[in-house]
């Protein structure tokens, strides 16, 4: 009898362990990042933005009980290794797909993961990324088609400038920005006096600004990579140019400050996401990351930290887990961050995947960026 | 007009970095027939030990100094004796091929030990710019090419003008005539590699504050001081130091009064006219060798 008892007791708990360890399966994430290559800055922010964020939900229980798995893959800035990397990624049949950061990369996978069905929630910012009716991609940060009209008006309304250059990377990210601010100076009559294109990696900037120089604009828009802007910068500055020089979050992030040091004084641009926002839970959001990883992350650490609260939130609309069902879980979705501080501020995700959340303009002023103006949500 | 001056300016620096770089090559493949395609590697790795001396809390001039004797040790004897030696008995080839491995092995320890993102490096020479000609130039740019034009002008002292020199070229014009009158060959190419050494550790620290200290930064300075090399003429030292300044102003030119967007091009266009009509590069000497 008390044999019988035991082996009773001990096959109920079999079942019961076997039973939560099927509840709790654990939601694995695969991220492709640009790790390694032109845009190491960026993906590694992202990765480590996404570190940081799995710990935390982690430590919380996980999201509905479930803790979360990632594995990082690295796409070595190259396309082609991004599309490789991706399918071997989706192999796996991971919850979701996270990254990659760049927009000519983000061209390559998206198709992988639609077909796999399975939502992407990357860092590209190429406007023509969510206009292709795919209804698995997810932006975490502004398109061009949102932020290139605010730098726009910005330099129409509060420069004045009639005449602008623009100096952009020759890859899908710089030709999408260059397109789409070039289309918003149509708009306001504003002409643009040299159209430079530059070589992701270049190191040499003086022929560049040398034709800058001669087409005696009345601001620069820069739109490169952050080691180029970094370059360009020094450049600009050793050659005397002191017209504004404008651009967005590229050109204003913490790296770029670093790297370029006293040559990034008065940059201004357009950034949708920064660790100097005047908001309370970025603020947080940056002590935190600090404290980690003993530097001051860029937006893609944003970036890559809001990518998991933004599946935290869909799947907790769902009730459950449900890879299948993300992605429809995504669109429409509004993120409060009363109710969910790990979203860092108010979001909503429209049909398109793309997002609507306030945005700032900062200024590099004595090495830190400092925010001019809060341009608010939409809607 | 009025930019011409920068432009030149600004292309001859970069150019003397890609002479410094390219007189390595030659002084390797006249020595020992070694053609280095870590090269570039060669020269973005010293920069990476400086920040590591510095790191550790030395001052700067002491991180130079470190680095220098590091990347003389490393990427000369340690190059020397570990690759080029066992590699070299096996034929010019395989000795390619490894040096092609020991770049990819050099990107890649370099970004698992500092990372793949780009680190500041400070700069020898102070901000500014100075008056030439009524025309500012940059103190950074006059700086990188004085400091070039010592270091190739003290080589070509060293070589012409010293016994040691001239027992080098003995050496790399006929290593066996040269054993048969005493000079220690052996001792020669070892001197050679160090001089390598030496060579893109300064080429390192004068071209980091502007490339930024990053794992994957050899890969174009290699390619241009190749190129340069070449066009200069790949058995002569003073060819290298010609086709690195040419590539550097032709570069600045091109993209300033051609196109950005074919800028990195035109080196290639330089390499192949040369190939075609002065194969032996512009002033490097025709060699004719039996089969």
């Amino acid at each position: 009898m008390r044999w019988g008892i035991l082996t009773g007791v001990v096959l109920a708990s079999l079942v019961t362990t076997a039973a939560y360890a099927q509840s709790a399966a654990p939601i694995k994430l695969a991220d492709v990042a640009e790790l390694s290559g032109g845009g190491a800055t960026a993906g590694n922010n992202w990765k480590n933005g996404i570190d940081l964020a799995v710990e935390e939900v982690n430590a919380k229980g996980g999201i509905l009980g479930h803790r979360i798995e990632v594995t990082h893959a690295d796409t070595q800035s190259n396309p082609g290794v991004a599309r490789a990397q991706a399918q071997k990624a989706l192999d796996d049949e991971p919850y979701a797909l996270l990254g990659p950061g760049f927009s000519g990369s983000v061209k390559v996978v998206a198709p992988l993961a639609a077909e796999a069905g399975i939502a992407e929630i990357m860092g590209g910012e190429a406007a023509e990324l969510t206009q292709g009716g795919n209804k698995f991609l997810f932006r975490t940060s502004f398109g061009q088609q949102s932020s290139m009209p605010k730098v726009a008006k910005y330099i129409n309304d509060e420069i004045k400038a009639k005449s602008v250059a623009v100096v952009w990377v020759n890859n899908d990210f710089g030709r999408g920005g260059r397109d789409a601010v070039t289309r918003e100076f149509g708009r306001y009559g504003i002409k643009v006096a040299a159209d430079l294109s530059t070589e992701a990696g270049q190191a040499d900037f003086a022929a560049d600004v040398s034709k800058v120089k001669a087409a005696s604009p009345d601001a620069v828009f820069i739109y490169l990579n952050e080691d180029e802007s970094a370059r360009i910068l020094k450049e600009l500055r050793r050659q005397g140019v002191t017209v504004p020089l404008i651009g967005e979050t590229t050109l204003v992030g913490q790296k770029v400050v670093e790297l370029a040091g006293e040559a990034a004084n008065g940059a201004r641009g357009h950034v949708g996401l920064t660790t100097d926002a005047p908001v309370d839970l970025v603020r947080a959001f940056r002590e935190k990351f600090v404290k980690k990883y003993n530097y001051i992350p860029d937006h893609n650490g944003i970036k890559g930290y809001l990518a998991i609260y933004m599946i935290k939130a869909a799947t907790e609309k769902m009730g459950k887990p449900d890879s299948k069902m993300l992605a429809s879980s995504l669109h429409g979705l509004t993120i409060k961050a009363a109710n969910e501080p790990g979203i860092l501020m108010d979001m909503t995700i429209d049909q398109n995947g793309d997002i609507d959340r306030q945005g700032f303009l900062v200024e590099i002023v004595n090495g830190k960026q400092v925010v001019k103006q809060v341009l608010p949500k939409l809607n | 007009m009025s930019n011409l001056l920068d432009l030149v300016v600004a292309g001859l620096a970069t150019g003397a970095i890609y002479a410094l770089i390219a007189v390595g090559f030659t002084l390797l493949w006249q020595a020992s027939q070694t053609i280095n395609f870590a090269q570039g590697e060669f020269v973005m790795l010293p920069a990476f030990l400086m920040l590591a001396v510095m790191h550790a809390g030395a001052p700067f001039w002491l991180a130079i100094l470190a680095g220098i004797v590091l990347s003389m040790l490393l990427l000369g004897l340690g190059f020397k004796m570990l690759l080029v030696d066992p590699m070299l008995r096996h034929g010019v080839l395989p000795l390619a091929i490894a040096t092609m491995a020991l770049a990819v092995g050099i990107k890649e320890a370099v970004k698992k030990f500092f990372g793949a993102e780009a680190s500041p490096f400070p700069s020898i020479v102070p901000a500014g710019d100075i008056a030439i000609f009524g025309r500012m130039v940059s103190l950074q740019s006059i700086g990188v090419l004085v400091v070039a034009i010592l270091a190739v002008i003290g080589l070509t002292f060293l070589l012409n003008r010293t016994a040691i020199g001239r027992q080098m070229q003995a050496t790399a014009q006929n290593p066996a005539a040269a054993r048969i009158v005493g000079i220690p060959v052996e001792r020669m190419i070892l001197l050679t590699f160090l001089i390598n050494g030496f060579l893109v550790a300064l080429a390192s620290l004068l071209v980091t504050p502007i490339y930024l200290a990053k794992f994957s930064s050899g890969e174009a300075l290699g390619q241009a001081a190749f190129i340069a090399a070449i066009v200069g003429g790949f058995n002569q030292v003073r060819g290298a130091i010609a086709g690195g300044l040419l590539i550097g102003v032709a570069d600045n030119l091109a993209a300033a009064y051609v196109s950005t967007q074919y800028r990195a091009a035109v080196p290639m266009i330089l390499l192949i006219v040369i190939i075609l009509f002065r194969p032996q590069g512009l002033l490097g000497r025709a060699e004719e060798r039996t089969v």
